[in-house]
This record gives C-alpha cells, sequence and structure tokens, in this order.
C-alpha cells in the first residue's frame, strides 16, 4: 500500500529549474532513498513536500489527501516530519527542550491551563518531558540533557534532530543527508538506528544521501535525480547496475557501491 | 578569602545571616537618616543579595515580600524623602513590569520591537479618556468622568486593548524580518503617539497635544489613591502577577515555540509550531502588561499627554532589556531597576550637587553640560560598552534544569522494556 505519493511536481526559482515533473510512489513503512549529484533539486523536492516551498506544479499526496498549499507546521500535523541537512537545532535551547518542541502539535495545554498551572496542564508537561527523556535515551543523548543543543558533536545533533522528528510521532520521516560529518562508527550506528526506527515508531522513511553504502544496504527503493530530472528508480542492485546512473553519479561512488 | 567565599556559598545559615544584617542595617539607617538616596538603594539592593542566596524559592518570595510590603515602605516612611522614594520605587515597578513584556517579545520570540511604548500609551489613553471629562466628547450615553471605582476595572481593559493592539499590529508588521521589523515597528510607536497628539479633530477624542487633566484618582472603599506611597502597592501587585505570569509561559509550551521560532523558524514551522501565531501571541502577551501598567501611569499623574511616550521610551525600555540580559527574567529585572534609578535618582542627584558646586562659585559648568541633559549619551555609552563587554547582559538567560534522575525514574514506570533497550546507539558517548 502507498502512504505518498507525488505526481509531476516541478518546482522552478526563477529560469533556474530545480526539479522537473518528479512522480513517485513511496510504500507504506518502507526505507527509500533519494541520491544525485550535488545540485540535483533532492533537498528541494523535500522542502516541497513538507510546505518549505510551494511547487510551481504538480501535486503531493499523503494517505490520498493533497498536501499542496499548506503550511510546514500543518504538514507536520498531518504526520511528515523531517530533518535537514543544515542541521537546524535551537542551539540556545537544551537538548530536551529540543525534543519538547517536537510534540508542540501534541499539547493541548491552552492559556488558562498554562497560566494556573492547572493539574492536566502539569500532567501533559510532565509526561511530555518523560517521553522527550525516553527519545534522547532512544538515540543515546540522555547523558547530555541539560547540555545546551550547540555543544554537541556532529553526530549527536544529528541524532538529536532525529529525536525532535519522531517526537512530532509522524507516519513519515524525511532524513536530508543523516550521515553526512559522520564517523564510520557513527554511520553504522546510524544505519541500525535507521532500521530499528522503522519498526518500533512503525515509520516510512525517505532518505537523502550520500554515503552509498548506507544508501545501498537499507533501503528498499532508490530513486535517482539529476538535474532536476529523475532518470531511474527500482531496487538497491537495478540502481547499481544502471548506465544511466553510473554515468550522472556513481562514476567514482560506483567503487564502494560495490 | 576564597575558601572564606566557597564556605558562604555553601552555607544557608551563613547567607541567612549576612542577608539578615544588612537588610537590619540598611533599613535602620533608612529609618533614621532624614533623606537619604543611599540607604534606599542599598536597602533596594538587598533584593539582589538575596537573588543569590540559595534559599528555595519560596523562602526568597517571602523574604522579597517582608522586605517590598511592609519594610521599605515603614522604613521610608520616617523622613521627608518618603512620597519621593515611593515615587521612584513605584516606577521602578512599572518599568520592571514594562520591561518583563518587551523581554517576551523581543527576549524570548526574538522579534526586535522599536514602538513598545505604544502600547503603554494605549493603556493610559483608555484611562484618561474615560476618567475625565473628555470623553463627553464623543460618547453618545453615559457622563463622564468615571467615578474612580471604575480603576480597577480599566486595568482589565487596559490589559485587553493593549494585547488586541498588540495583535493587530502584529499582522500586517510580521511580515517582515529582522532589521526591518524594528523600523517598521518604530514607526508603528510614532504613529500612535502622533495619532493621540492629533485626534482632537474632527472630533476631539485625545485632547491632542493638550493632553487629558485632571485624571480621576482609583479609589477603594471610599479611599482616593493620590500618594505615590498608595500607587506603590497596586504597581507591586501588577508586578508580582506580571512575574509569575512570564514564568509560567516562559516554562510552557508556549515559550518553548516562541524561543524556538527565536533560534531557527524553518525548523520550528517544520516541527509544527504555527509562525504567526506564536508571533502574535509573544506580541499579545508582551503588549498587556504594558496596558494595564499605562493605566496605572495616567491615574498615578492624574495627567495624560503625549509627550510620555517617545521614541527615546521604547529604547530605554529596549536598553533595559539588554542591560539585563535578553531573555532572562531576573535579569530584565535588574536591569530595568538600574536604569531606572540611574536615570530618576543617580542623574538627577548629581545635577543637584553640581547646580549646588556652581551656584556656591566653586565650579562653573554650563548648563547643556548637566547630567540629566545627558541621560542619551550615557544609555548609548551603557549599550556599547555592554555589548563590547557582556552581550549577555547582567544576568544572563539561564535555561531550566531538569532533573535526570526523575526523569529516568518516569521512564522506567511509563514502558517496561524501556526504548533505551531497543536502541541500537552505545551509549556513554562523548560530546
Ligand atoms: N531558494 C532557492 N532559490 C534559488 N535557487 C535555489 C533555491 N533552493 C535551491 N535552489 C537551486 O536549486 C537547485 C537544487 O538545489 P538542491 O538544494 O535541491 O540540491 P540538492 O540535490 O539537495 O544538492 P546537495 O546534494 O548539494 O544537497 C540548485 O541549483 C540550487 O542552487
Ligand atoms: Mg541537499
Amino acid at each position: 500500500m502507498s502512504i505518498l505519493e507525488v505526481k509531476n511536481l516541478t518546482k522552478k526559482f526563477g529560469g533556474l529549474v530545480a526539479t522537473q515533473d518528479i512522480s513517485m510512489t513511496v510504500e507504506k513503512n518502507s526505507i527509500t532513498a533519494i541520491i544525485g549529484p550535488n545540485g540535483a533539486g533532492k533537498t528541494t523536492f523535500f522542502n516541497m513536500i513538507t510546505g518549505v516551498y510551494q511547487p510551481t506544479s504538480g501535486e503531493i499526496l499523503l494517505e490520498s489527501e493533497k498536501l499542496n498549499g499548506l503550511k510546514p507546521h500543518i504538514v507536520c500535523r498531518k504526520g511528515i516530519a523531517r530533518t535537514f541537512q543544515n542541521i537546524r537545532l535551537f542551539n540556545e535551547m537544551t537538548v530536551l527542550e529540543n525534543v519538547m518542541v517536537g510534540m508542540h502539535a501534541h499539547l493541548k495545554a491552552g492559556l488558562f491551563g498554562i497560566l494556573f498551572n492547572l493539574p492536566t496542564t502539569r500532567k501533559e508537561e510532565l509526561d511530555s518531558e518523560i517521553k522527550a527523556y525516553q527519545l534522547l535515551e532512544y538515540v543515546g543523548l540522555e547523558d547530555f540533557l541539560n547540555e545546551k543543543a550547540c555543544n554537541l558533536s556532529y553526530g549527536a545533533q544529528r541524532r538529536l534532530e532525529i529525536a525532535r522528528a519522531l517526537a512530532a510521532e509522524p507516519k513519515v520521516l524525511l532524513l536530508d543527508e543523516p550521515a553526512a560529518g559522520m564517523n564510520p562508527k557513527e554511520t553504522t550506528e546510524l544505519t541500525r538506528l535507521i532500521r530499528n526506527m522503522r519498526e518500533e515508531f512503525n515509520l516510512t522513511i525517505i532518505l537523502i544521501e550520500h554515503d552509498m553504502r548506507l544508501v545501498m544496504e537499507i533501503s528498499e527503493q532508490i530513486f535517482v535525480l539529476d538535474h532536476g530530472v529523475k532518470i531511474a528508480e527500482g531496487k538497491p542492485e537495478y540502481i547499481r547496475n544502471n548506465p544511466k546512473v553510473i554515468e550522472a553519479y556513481l562514476g567514482t561512488g560506483a567503487v564502494h557501491a560495490g | 578569602m576564597k575558601a572564606l567565599w566557597q564556605n558562604y556559598r555553601k552555607n544557608k545559615l551563613a547567607q541567612g545571616i549576612f542577608l539578615l544584617l544588612y537588610i537590619g542595617i540598611t533599613s535602620l539607617s533608612l529609618y533614621l537618616a532624614q533623606k537619604s538616596v543611599t540607604a534606599f538603594l542599598l536597602l533596594l539592593a538587598s533584593l539582589l543579595l538575596l537573588y543569590f542566596t540559595s534559599f528555595k524559592n519560596v523562602t526568597k518570595w517571602l523574604i522579597a515580600g517582608v522586605v517590598l510590603v511592609i519594610l521599605l515602605p515603614f522604613t521610608a516612611s520616617n523622613g521627608d524623602g518618603y512620597q519621593s522614594y515611593m515615587e521612584v520605587a513605584t516606577l521602578v515597578g512599572i518599568y520592571i513590569s514594562m520591561a518583563l513584556g518587551l523581554n517576551v517579545v523581543v527576549g524570548m520570540a526574538g522579534l526586535l520591537d522599536l514602538g513598545f511604548i505604544a502600547f503603554f500609551a494605549v493603556g493610559a489613553y483608555s484611562y484618561g479618556i474615560f476618567a475625565t471629562a473628555q470623553a463627553n466628547h464623543f460618547m453618545p450615553f453615559g457622563h463622564y468622568p468615571l467615578s474612580g471605582e471604575s480603576f480597577w476595572i480599566f486595568i482589565l481593559i487596559g490589559c485587553f486593548v493593549a494585547a488586541l493592539f498588540g495583535i493587530l499590529l502584529g499582522i500586517p508588521v510580521l511580515r517582515v524580518k529582522g532589521d526591518y521589523l524594528a523600523i517598521v515597528t518604530l514607526g508603528f510607536g510614532e504613529i500612535i503617539r502622533i495619532i493621540f497628539n492629533n485626534l482632537d479633530r474632527p472630533v476631539n477624542i485625545t485632547n491632542g497635544a493638550m493632553g487629558l487633566p485632571s485624571v480621576t484618582p482609583p479609589s477603594l472603599f471610599g479611599i482616593d489613591f493620590l500618594y505615590p506611597s498608595q500607587f506603590y502597592y497596586i504597581v507591586l501587585i501588577i508586578l508580582v502577577f506580571t512575574i509569575f505570569t512570564v514564568r509560567r509561559f516562559e516554562h510552557s509550551k508556549i515559550g518553548r515555540s516562541w524561543k524556538a521560532v527565536r533560534e531557527n523558524e524553518i525548523a520550528a514551522q517544520a516541527m509544527g509550531v504555527p509562525l504567526v501565531k506564536t508571533k502574535l501571541m509573544a506580541f499579545a502577551i508582551g503588549a498587556s502588561f504594558s496596558g494595564m501598567m499605562g493605566v496605572v501611569f495616567a491615574a498615578k499623574q492624574a495627567f495624560v499627554d503625549p509627550t510620555s511616550f517617545t521614541l527615546l521610551e521604547s529604547i530605554t525600555i529596549l536598553v533595559m532589556v539588554i542591560l539585563g540580559g535578553m531573555g532572562s527574567v531576573p535579569g530584565v529585572i535588574l536591569g530595568a531597576a538600574v536604569m531606572t534609578i540611574l536615570n530618576l535618582q543617580v542623574l538627577t542627584e548629581i545635577t543637584n550637587w553640581l547646580n549646588q558646586l556652581s551656584t556656591s562659585g566653586a565650579i562653573s559648568i554650563p548648563d547643556a553640560l548637566s547630567p540629566s541633559k545627558m541621560q542619551r549619551m550615557i544609555f548609548g555609552l551603557l549599550l556599547i560598552l555592554f555589548a563590547l563587554y557582556r552581550p549577555q547582559g547582567l544576568l544572563p538567560a539561564k535555561n531550566r534544569k531538569y532533573d535526570q534522575k526523575l526523569l529516568q525514574k518516569g521512564s522506567k514506570e511509563a514502558n517496561g522494556d524501556s526504548l533505551r533497550e531497543q536502541s541500537p546507539i552505545e551509549n556513554a558517548q562523548e560530546v
């Protein structure tokens, strides 16, 4: 069963066509990778799905519901959460608070509840603290709960972004280059984390990644973009041997992938 | 020396005794002195000392309550300077409240607002117009001025009207960001002042530049509030309410969303934080405190005119926030207190002193150089010094610390097979 469907998605920045007529169907509970050389339009594609950019034309459907034109925070409420290629944490806030912001849409407290610190608000707040802490445990950051986010190492920051996205309880999780800047050990852990997340939280995961070993190991389906156009899609074995892909992208990476 | 200090930091008893001695000596000297600004300021400073003790929060509030409600008014009441002290204390309270409101907008939500005094003006005029005969000019029913009892309701009205103005301002203004926002809010502040200045024609609503004289004093159970020593208590109550509210919001989902928007708008939105609503809420809540204090201000001065709401006032409040520490509630309180006292007491005292010297012929200082005229320059210098040497302010903002043990326990109780065991990540990594 498909959960996310994209039809003929095009984005133009003035004269520049960032993505052109991209269509894809993503199966529920699958891990999908989007690869392609720098500037291929991968991040732009994520930005359109999450409502950061409005597509010039085309449709985005989450469980057959149209997402076009929705504000990013509504898209999040509909069940799509993401991480960012250039890490975007709330730097001056603590690690725990970062995760708690991720729960924003699920917290019901109103002005009066907060002002008078009603028991329901207090309970909700405590529950969300505990849940945020559990997510930190899950990504192995619980000992840094009171640390400022900007003081974490690069790899830890990427994992914090994942925990924050999980806090939003998404159906679909978009990861933009989650392994960028990670050392090999961290990348291995990340690979396991992504697999485990899918089971644990019943997620559909789409990731953009340049690390071919990770992509080939983890994904069930791969889409390849080049100059804004989808040039191939299929299973890892198929993509690995696709001449078009090798020409456009894998040229040097093929060695690693093999 | 160092060991002594460390000991003091740890020893609550020592802190208590020292604090008690300090309060005792300063309040006694304030009581005995006929007019001593120094003693008055030193007694106020005891609150700072209190802030740095390691007592429980409740204890701190109790002690602060005793000092502010009983000790300060009582010891000051003995000398000639009673009303002038209370006037200063009242103004300090008003400014702290406004600075805390601006701190929500600038410090927490990260929206630079240079027209904040407008909300204070809105509050002041909403009481000023209806508590003078002015409202007769345009109101088709009722007779004005309203009685002094209405003051208490007007505190609420001022709160809501200012919040409404905050939202009305926010809707167009929030389309722009950063420096542009600062310019637009500056414009808004000036526009409000100019409107109040000119709204005497065609229908006379604000009485223009002439202002609104003889505003009805508040009254409660037949007692009229006429003196600063009486307004002091009204201000104190609103101030406590302000601090309490700001604290509640700060540590709630709303406070977190303000900070998230400040730190990274795109990420905040992607996590489900509605941008416009969050910013409007900051504007409205920030403005509401100013609105309340505006009402009090109008009643205290018994006179409202547009000259009290100039750009310089907006900037003064902003300086209080920056000086104290953006986003830090204790910092902003300290910043506002220091700035107001500097403005009202220290500068005027120095001016008086210099004037005395020049009349006695000891020195001669041109009038243009008198310290109270150099207020702007002194603010400017302070800002530059702080930007250079202490950009985070006097008492920098601190994040709330969560108790790991408690959360660990909660996490275990919440589900037997915790996520921790599911985690593929090894623990105890270095940061
Ligand atoms: N806001 C924007 N305005 C103008 N051009 C943009 C904008 N965002 C992206 N582009 C352009 O669109 C093209 C695709 O960019 P995008 O960031 O989607 O690439 P990418 O595949 O994510 O690349 P990378 O692997 O380097 O992250 C690039 O040429 C980029 O310069
Ligand atoms: Mg990218």
